[in-house]
């Protein structure tokens, strides 16, 4: 990984975008059994529907973990200071999900040199389920 | 609508509560199956050589993974149980994390979740629950504090 240097990165500027493809049953049950948030509206799909939900959802912190990706994809993690997000909408099954980033300011605090991120995770008809953003660290 | 919780106390007698400090081991085989869920190939976060030869004790949890510490150890969503709310009229809203230092596979971590604060909107048929949870590992460094948004509808 090359490190981004606080002096060439400019407010506006892209993280490189993470296409992590299409949501399964599967790989929703694995990060139950991982996370431990066994819930079972992220297993079963009748369980889900009396729960007044179209059928299995994924997990928000699912989501949250892939967006964190596009930061630490950019960065190591050991530059992360900060991780925030809204959950604005669900992710199901057959959904394509892609993480985006973008460097929305610059600053100095505390001795490091900042640059605070906007990252959104999106499905693929475009519709925002994760809006919210990070502060790392660079030199 | 008032401002009283299913239990029958007010929720801001809620505000300032703390639960009981908790604290767990990090599982090499946990962090893995996490990294693995996650889609992470970054060698730092699944291969113990990998991790030492970057500079870590053993493998890195990945940036949320610490929401998984406070899940094992009933803190999170246990909130709702105590105010006597029903989990399905709840979601997520939204999360925060603030980072000091890493959390490797084998470190004992141990934190304390606490109730910040409650608001409501739409004239209390929205509740909104802050709670924090600062984690330490075991020689008393800061690792890292998380933060949730809990809404609640009701009505």
């Amino acid at each position: 990984m090359t490190m981004p240097k606080f002096d060439e990165i400019n407010v506006g500027d892209a993280l490189p975008e993470l296409n992590l493809g299409v949501l399964t049953r599967e790989g929703i049950a694995a990060f139950a059994h991982a996370s431990g948030d066994m819930n079972p509206i992220h297993l079963d799909e009748e369980a889900a529907k009396a729960n007044k939900l179209p059928g299995i959802i994924a997990h928000g912190m699912l989501n949250m973990a892939f967006l964190s990706r596009v930061v630490t994809g950019w960065v190591p993690q050991s530059q992360l200071r900060r991780l925030e997000t809204r959950f604005a909408a669900m992710a199901f099954p057959g959904d394509t999900v892609v993480c985006r980033g973008e460097v929305s300011g610059k600053r100095e605090d505390g001795g490091e040199k900042l640059a605070d991120l906007t990252i959104e995770l999106v499905n693929g008809k475009g519709e925002t389920l994760l809006a919210g953003g990070a502060i790392v660290a660079l030199s | 609508m008032d401002n009283v919780a299913p239990s029958g106390l007010t929720f801001d007698e809620y505000v300032g509560k703390a639960y009981e400090p908790f604290s767990g081991k990090v599982e090499k085989d946990r962090l893995v199956a996490f990294s693995k869920a996650i889609g992470q190939s970054d060698p730092v976060y699944l291969d113990s050589q990998a991790a030492k030869a970057a500079g870590y004790r053993d493998v890195l949890a990945p940036p949320t993974f610490s929401f998984t510490i406070t899940l094992d150890a009933g803190q999170s969503f246990n909130v709702l149980d105590d105010m006597g709310i029903e989990h399905a009229s709840s979601v997520h809203g939204a999360q925060w994390f603030t980072y000091d230092a890493p959390i490797c596979a084998g470190d004992t971590i141990s934190g304390q979740q606490s109730i910040k604060e409650i608001f409501t909107k739409k004239g209390g048929a929205l509740v909104f629950i802050m709670i924090e949870t600062p984690l330490k590992n075991q020689n008393g460094e800061p690792v890292a504090t998380l933060g949730s948004t809990i809404v609640v509808r009701r009505g």
